[in-house]
C-alpha cells in the first residue's frame, strides 16, 4: 500500500527521532514519524518488579515483543537466537519515547575531551579510537536546547570539571537522599567535588506537568505522575500539535528505498498489527532507531549502487558498537542508610572522567538507583550463600544498609565489536535480524579497576564496614547506552556519516541517534543523543532552506 | 509419562502436605499414600478439571514446593511454600516460561531419582539438614551423571533458585509473595503506593 508523499520520514520515536520530528515539523516540513511500539503508560505494568525495562525476567514492559528476535554470539562461533529480554539482545525499548519513557534520566553533557579522545590520549592498539568531527563548542547550544525543551533539573556550580555552559538549567537540582548526604560529606573529606546529578526530571512543575513525587520505581519504569521528561511528553506532542507530523505507531521499517541515482526515495514498512506491507515516499529520510536497529536498517537497504547496504561502501556500518564498561563497588554499612526516597541516585563526582594517571578514559561516579527487593537478591559480597536461612537473614539485615557507587566507564571502540545482519534468522515479517558479537578492549578493564578502587575509597570514607568491587564482563552486548555503529567523520572511508549526520554518498539520508557517537563519553549518553537530534535537524533545515515546504 | 500417583515420591508426609497450604493438594497427597483405589478416584477428579495446577502433576508440585521452601525457609516470617512459589512457577510455565517446561519435568524427575539413589528415601522424607545438603550437592553439580542429562543439576538448581526468588519478591499478581510477605519482612511499604513509599514505623 502506498501513501501520500511527504517531505521527511523519521524512523524511530526515541530520544533522537522525537526531536528531529519536532524540529522538522515546526520548520514547516510534512513529517511521518515511524515507531515499532505504541504509546505506553505507567498503569499498564505499575511498579511490577519482574516486568519493566530494568528487570525483564517476565519480559519487557515497554517493548519490543518476541516477534523481534536477535542473534548473539554466546562463545566464539556459537550463535544463539535470543528474545528481547535476554541479556545478549542489547535491548533499549520499543514505544513512543523509547528509552526516554523508562530511563533513570541522568542528563549529562559530555566533557570537551570526550570529543577529542584520540588527540588527548592516542589510540591504543586494537582500538579505532578517534576524535569526533564536531567539538563540544559545536554541540553546546544544542545541549542547552535539550535541557530547556525536554527539561533538566541540576546545578553544576560544585563541579569544576564540567565543560563551560552559557545558561543554567531550567530547574533547581534535586536534594540528596540519605545515602547521598553521607556520600557528600565523605567526598568533601577526600577532596573530591560532589554535586547533584542533573536529571531529566521535574524538581518543580515544568512544561505543564507536576514535580517528581520520589517514587521508588523510577529507573526502568514509566513515571506515574509524568514528572520524568522524555520525548513522549515533550517534543513529540509538540510535533503532533503543528499539524505537520503524523506518528505511525506499530510499524516496522524494513528498507530505505534507494533510486538509481543514489538518492533515498522513502521507506518500505510493515504494519505490525496486520502484517501488511506499505511504502512511504519522502524527500528525505532520517534514521533514528538506536545504534543497533539503525545499523540494521542501513544494512538491509541494499540497492544497485550500494549492494552491501546504504552507507556501507567501506564496511563501517555496524562496527565499533559501544556501551559502557560499568565499574564500581558495593558496600555494607552497620546502620540504615536507605530512606526509600526514589529514585535513589542523587550524587556524583566527575573527578575521574579524565586525567587518570596512565589511563585513557574514566567515568563519572554516582550512587545507585533504588535496588528493589528481587534485584537485591543478586547483590551479595563474594562467596555469600545465595539461598536458605543465610539469604533471608542477609535480606533482613542489609536491605537498608547496602549502598553503592558506580560509573559508566568510557569504552575504547573496537572494530570487530559489532552488529551484522544474521545470514539465516529473520523476524516475524521476514526481515533479516541483527547479530551481535565482540568483546571489550583490554584497556576498559584497567580503567574499570581504577574506577572501582575510587568507588571503594569513597564508600569506606562514608562509613562502609565492607566493600567489594563490581567489574565489567568481557563480552560487550550494549543495551540502553548503545552507540557507535554509524560513526560520524570527515573521512568517508572510515566513517558512515558526515559531521551533520548525513550518510556518505547520499544527500538526503541521515542518522540521528547514538549510532553517530564516535566515542560514548564516561556518562549516560541520552542528553548527547538529544543534542545530536537538534544538531542533525539544524543541518537538515539549513540544507532545506529555499525549497518548497 | 509415568503416572505421578504411582511414583515413589507420592509418600508426602501429612505435615509437608499441610505446609503447602492447599486443601485440595492435601487430599491428593495423603490419598496417594493410601492406595491405588484413592489414586484412581483422584485421577477421575483430574479428568473432571479439578487439578490444582496448570502444568505440574500433584507429586511434582509436592516435591518442588519442598525445594522452594529450603531456598526461602519459613522462620519467624513466611517462606516460599506459604507465599505461593509453586503457583508463580506453575503459572509462568504456561506463559512466559513455556520453554522451560521440559527442564522442570526432567529436572524434577532426575532430582527425585537422585534422592532415592543417594538417600534411599524421597526428598520430602529427609530431615531439614539433609534436604539442605542434598540441594547443596545439586547446586554444586555433585550428582550421579547417568541420572542427569538436560538440564544439568546446576542449571536445574539455578532455574528453581531464580524462580523462587522471583515468586517471593515479585508482585503478588503473579501468584507468589502472598500478602506482600517479603515487603513486610523487609520493612518497606506495601503494597507500593505511588509517591507514598515511605518506611513504616515498627
Amino acid at each position: 500500500m502506498a501513501h501520500k508523499h511527504v517531505n521527511a520520514i523519521v524512523v524511530g520515536a526515541g530520544a533522537g527521532g522525537g526531536i528531529v520530528a519536532k524540529e522538522l515539523s515546526e520548520a514547516g516540513l510534512s513529517v511521518v514519524l515511524f515507531e515499532r511500539g505504541g504509546w505506553v503508560s505507567f498503569e499498564e505494568y505499575g511498579q511490577d518488579e519482574l516486568q519493566n525495562q530494568r528487570t525483564t525476567v517476565l519480559g519487557n514492559a515497554y517493548g519490543p515483543d518476541e516477534r523481534h528476535p536477535r542473534v548473539h554470539e554466546e562463545s566464539p562461533g556459537q550463535w544463539r537466537t535470543v528474545p528481547p529480554n535476554h541479556w545478549g539482545y542489547g535491548n533499549n525499548a520499543a514505544c513512543v519515547g523509547s528509552g526516554t519513557v523508562s530511563y533513570g534520566a541522568m542528563a549529562w553533557r559530555f566533557h570537551e575531551n570526550d570529543f577529542r579522545m584520540r588527540t588527548t590520549y592516542g589510540a591504543p592498539e586494537g582500538s579505532t579510537l578517534e576524535d569526533w568531527p564536531i567539538s563540544y563548542a559545536d554541540l553546546e547550544p544544542f545541549y542547552e536546547k535539550a535541557e530547556w525543551e525536554i527539561g533538566v533539573a541540576g546545578d553544576m556550580s560544585g563541579n569544576p570539571f564540567t565543560a563551560p555552559r552559557r545558561r543554567d538549567y531550567p530547574m533547581p537540582p534535586f536534594a540528596h537522599n540519605r545515602e547521598g548526604r553521607m556520600l557528600e560529606a565523605a567526598a568533601k573529606r577526600l577532596g573530591f567535588h560532589p554535586f547533584p546529578i542533573p536529571m531529566l526530571r521535574n524538581s518543580v512543575p515544568y512544561g505543564g506537568r507536576g514535580a517528581c513525587v520520589h517514587n521508588r520505581a523510577c529507573c526502568g519504569y514509566a513515571c506515574p505522575n509524568d514528572a520524568k521528561n522524555g520525548t513522549q511528553n515533550t517534543v513529540i506532542p509538540r510535533a503532533l500539535a503543528t499539524g505537520n507530523c503524523e506518528l505511525r505507531t506499530h510499524t516496522i521499517v524494513n528498507e530505505v528505498m534507494i533510486d538509481d541515482r543514489g538518492r533515498a526515495r522513502g521507506v518500505k514498512y510493515f504494519s505490525t498489527d496486520d502484517d501488511r506491507a506499505h511504502e512511504q515516499t519522502a524527500d528525505l529520510v532520517v534514521i533514528a532507531g538506536g545504534a543497533i536497529e539503525s545499523a540494521r536498517l542501513l544494512l538491509n537497504s541494499k540497492s544497485r549502487l550500494f549492494p552491501d547496504g546504504a552507507g556501507n561502501r567501506h564496511d563501517w556500518v555496524g562496527r565499533n558498537l559501544q556501551d559502557h564498561a560499568y565499574s564500581g563497588a558495593h558496600a555494607l554499612f552497620d546502620a540504615d542508610i536507605y530512606d526509600d526516597v526514589g529514585p535513589g541516585a542523587t550524587i556524583a563526582i566527575s573527578d575521574f572522567n579524565h586525567g587518570n594517571p596512565g589511563l585513557r578514559s574514566g567515568a563519572v561516579l554516582c550512587n545507585e538507583f533504588i535496588k528493589p527487593p528481587y534485584g537485591f537478591t543478586g547483590l551479595r559480597p563474594p562467596g555469600s550463600a545465595r539461598w536458605g536461612k543465610e539469604h533471608k537473614d542477609f535480606q533482613r539485615r542489609f536491605y537498608k544498609r547496602t549502598g553503592g557507587v558506580h560509573g559508566p566507564v568510557q569504552e575504547m571502540p573496537v572494530f570487530n565489536t559489532r552488529v551484522q545482519l544474521d545470514p539465516v534468522v529473520k523476524d516475524h515479517w521476514g526481515i533479516p535480524v541483527i547479530r551481535l558479537s565482540g568483546e571489550r578492549h583490554p584497556a576498559d578493564f584497567e580503567v574499570g579497576r581504577f574506577i572501582a578502587s575510587k568507588a571503594e575509597l569513597w564508600l569506606k570514607e562514608a562509613g562502609a564496614v565492607k566493600t567489594w568491587q563490581a567489574l565489567p564482563g568481557r563480552i560487550q552486548r550494549s543495551g540502553q547506552h548503545q552507540s557507535g555503529t554509524c560513526r560520524m567523520g570527515n573521512d568517508p572511508t572510515t566513517s558512515v556519516t558526515d559531521r551533520h549526520g548525513r550518510v556518505h554518498d547520499f544527500d538526503n539520508l541521515y542518522v540521528a541517534d547514538g549510532g553517530l557517537h564516535v566515542t560514548n563519553g564516561g556518562f549516560n549518553p541520552v542528553l548527547t543523543i538529544m543534542a545530536l537530534g537538534y544538531w542533525v535537524s539544524h543541518g537538515i533545515k539549513a540544507q532545506w532552506k529555499g525549497r518548497v515546504a | 509419562m509415568e503416572n505421578p500417583n504411582s511414583s515413589p515420591n507420592r509418600r508426602v508426609s501429612r505435615r509437608t502436605a499441610l505446609k503447602l497450604g492447599l486443601a485440595g493438594l492435601v487430599g491428593v497427597a495423603v490419598g496417594g499414600a493410601v492406595g491405588a483405589g484413592s489414586a484412581s478416584a483422584i485421577a477421575r477428579l483430574g479428568r473432571a478439571g479439578r487439578t490444582r495446577f496448570r502444568f505440574f502433576t500433584d507429586s511434582e508440585a509436592a516435591l518442588l514446593v519442598e525445594i522452594c521452601e529450603q531456598i526461602i525457609p519459613r522462620d519467624d516470617t513466611p517462606g516460599a511454600a506459604q507465599t505461593g512459589a509453586i503457583h508463580y512457577i506453575d503459572r509462568k510455565l504456561c506463559s512466559v516460561f513455556k520453554q522451560q517446561q521440559q527442564a522442570y519435568r526432567r529436572g524434577l524427575e532426575s532430582f527425585r531419582q537422585t534422592c532415592l539413589r543417594e538417600h534411599g528415601v524421597a526428598f520430602e522424607s529427609l530431615s531439614t539438614s539433609a534436604k539442605i545438603d542434598a540441594l547443596r550437592a545439586i547446586e554444586a553439580g555433585r550428582a550421579p551423571k547417568e541420572l542427569w542429562d538436560d538440564p544439568s543439576p546446576q542449571a536445574f538448581f539455578g532455574m528453581v533458585l531464580a524462580h523462587t526468588m522471583q515468586s517471593f519478591y515479585g508482585s503478588p499478581r503473579h501468584g507468589g509473595n502472598r500478602d506482600y510477605a517479603s515487603y513486610r519482612m523487609l520493612g518497606i511499604d506495601y503494597p507500593p503506593v505511588v509517591g507514598r513509599n515511605r518506611p513504616r514505623k515498627g
